[in-house]
């Protein structure tokens, strides 16, 4: 039977190469782990909860730095959820047919967008125009760099992925939802309410996987956001991110301390992108179950705008 | 039309022209962004940009020939390990649907979604810890494993836009499930497949992140892959951080660089898999 024995060596032969990917999500969280282990073993939970920063005495506390970074990503998720959900609700329901392509392409060129380009763009046009806001507002200083500015560029590069993924939910809501509330005298906007109300899952896991996103864009957001620790609910002052720390000191950590505290950074960071992501894709695909629409993959391929 | 009905409609028609602003106010700093890269870009893209080394500060002119060059080696790393394993794991997905098949997909859509940031400690701990030095060779690994996810689910999907009749009918003529995939199947996608590579090139060619500890920068020219090595993102973002007007200039034109490259490879892309996609209707 030499037909059967090579499709059996194709089979394990692609199969290698599939579960290599699997392979490589395993080794981050191990390499990770094991290059992180002092200052595991120095710090332990005070790692996550003191706000000190000090590589010259060799202490470290990483406090202000997700303090830093779950501001900036919840902020930007309050700009870009709405402006997002509003992009795919136009081009899947609003929208003239002829426009739909075009719009749907030209928001999704923005996540095409190096996030250098983000960041060069904010330095030199987004930061003057923030410090005119501050100054208007009377903020003082008014430095223009700062948790706003960061925020507000994170909002734009999360827009794109946040509203292609809600787009694909609406797309594949039945139409037989906004029928049945058409029927009974619905309005335009009323049928869409029921449109999202049955996509509200995937609807929310889309929400998730942009922020997922923001919180581990690094180059853009270190360009921003004034890059100093501190723990301040304020929107004019400089903060730190986790990825903003770990791009500016990483190839500069002198002792091995410094280096696994930086390190430890990126395993929390890991963590909590992969969290944010499992559960997203759990309720994009939970959604996407309950139509068993016949191509389950392309939903899920959607985040990746070719 | 009672007073109901008419505040309900009201409201009907502020929520659609509320959604079509958000739109516009998506498409704002998309204008903004593609405006100034031309406007400050364009004009400081000259010949000796492509063909001229860096110059010290205070020296006008210059460019970024190394570093052009270091990026194109950069993506040529990421490319010679990324596309194999990419496009092996997509067949593997696209023919053998199971559990196996979802676990591998679920595992390429979360590493999609690990930070660049984190994979450039991994590549970190993975090349450079090893032998002490930072090397074009780390940066190309950190790259590639960017890559991967985007090419194998690029793969997936492109091999599953192949009309499902080619695939019988190369059963049917008693191929096997590998020339069936390699001579049918896979040349009919090719032309999608390849655009999605160029796609996955572009966009690893924008990252900076991983790149800052793996191959680091390099003022000089290199092409070791065993030493560190410029890349034009790395140099951006050296420049942009410079106090000098002329570097910032450069800068622009860097940007400049990346964003055309980006454009015209992400359009060949939407016309293969538009074409692809005409192909299955018909």
């Amino acid at each position: 039977m030499k037909r059967s024995s090579d499709d059996r060596r194709f089979r394990l032969g692609t199969g290698a190469f599939a579960a290599l990917v699997l392979l490589i999500v395993v080794g981050i969280a191990i390499e990770l782990t094991r290059q992180s282990t002092l200052s595991i073993a120095k710090f332990g939970l005070k790692f996550w909860t003191t706000s000190t920063w000090d590589p010259v005495s060799g202490m470290f506390g990483a406090l202000p730095f997700i303090w830093g970074t779950l501001y900036s990503s919840v902020l930007a998720l309050l700009v870009a959820a709405p402006v997002a959900l509003g992009i795919a609700i136009f081009i899947s329901e609003l929208s003239p047919r002829l426009l739909k392509q075009p719009l749907a392409y030209l928001t999704e060129l923005l996540a095409a967008i190096p996030s250098i380009v983000y960041g060069l763009w904010g330095m030199f046009v987004l930061v003057p125009l923030v410090r005119k806001f501050e100054i208007a507002m009377g903020a003082k200083p008014a430095l223009g760099v700062g948790m706003l500015a960061g925020a507000l560029i994170l909002a734009v590069m999360v827009i794109p992925f946040t509203s292609s993924v809600a787009r694909e939910i609406l797309k594949n809501v039945p139409s037989t939802q906004r029928e049945a509330a058409y029927a009974l005298g619905a309005t335009r906007w009323e049928a869409i309410k029921v449109a999202i109300g049955f996509g509200k899952s995937g609807i929310i896991g889309a929400v998730m996987l942009g922020f997922g996103r923001a919180l581990g864009e690094t180059i853009a957001v270190t360009m921003v956001i004034g890059n100093a620790p501190q723990v301040t609910a304020s929107l004019f002052k400089p903060q730190y991110t986790m990825a903003a720390v770990i791009a500016n000191e990483f190839s500069e950590a002198a002792d091995e301390l410094y280096l696994h505290a930086l390190i430890e950074i990126g395993l929390l960071l890991f963590i909590i992108t992969i969290v944010v992501n499992i559960l997203s894709r759990l309720l994009i695909w939970s959604m996407k179950r309950r139509v068993a629409a016949p191509a389950v993959t392309q939903l899920l391929a959607e985040e990746v705008p070719v | 039309m009672t007073a109901n009905l008419r505040r309900r409609k009201l409201v009907s028609h502020i929520f659609e022209v509320l959604c079509g602003l958000a739109v516009v106010v998506a498409l704002i700093p998309l204008a903004m962004i593609l405006f100034y890269v031309i406007k400050e870009g364009a004009g400081s893209l000259n010949l000796d940009f492509f063909t001229h080394m860096p110059k010290p500060v205070g020296e006008a002119g210059g460019g970024m020939a190394n570093a052009i060059v270091g990026t194109l080696i950069l993506i040529g790393i990421a490319a010679a390990f990324a596309v194999p394993i990419g496009c092996l794991c997509g067949i593997h997905l696209a023919e053998y649907p199971g559990k196996f098949s979802s676990a591998v997909r679920f595992a390429a859509d979360v590493l999609n979604g690990v930070p660049s940031i984190v994979i450039g400690i991994f590549a970190y701990g993975l090349v450079v810890l090893p032998v002490k030095r930072f090397s074009a060779l780390a940066g190309g690994v950190a790259l590639g494993m960017l890559m991967i996810p985007i090419v194998v689910r690029t793969t997936e999907e492109l091999l599953l836009l192949v009309p499902g009749g080619l695939r019988e009918g190369a059963l049917a003529l008693g191929a096997t499930r590998s020339r069936s995939v390699f001579s049918v199947i896979v040349p009919a996608a090719l032309p999608g497949i390849l655009t999605g590579i160029l796609v996955a090139l572009a966009r690893v060619a924008g990252e900076t992140a991983p790149l800052l500890f793996t191959a680091l920068n390099n003022a000089y020219w290199s092409t070791s892959l065993s030493q560190p090595i410029a890349s034009l993102t790395v140099q951006v973002y050296t420049y942009a951080n410079s106090p000098y007007d002329d570097w910032h200039r450069q800068a622009w034109a860097g940007a400049f660089l990346l964003v055309m490259m980006i454009l015209t490879l992400s359009i060949a892309a939407r016309l293969a898999v538009r074409r692809l996609e005409r192909m299955n209707r018909s």
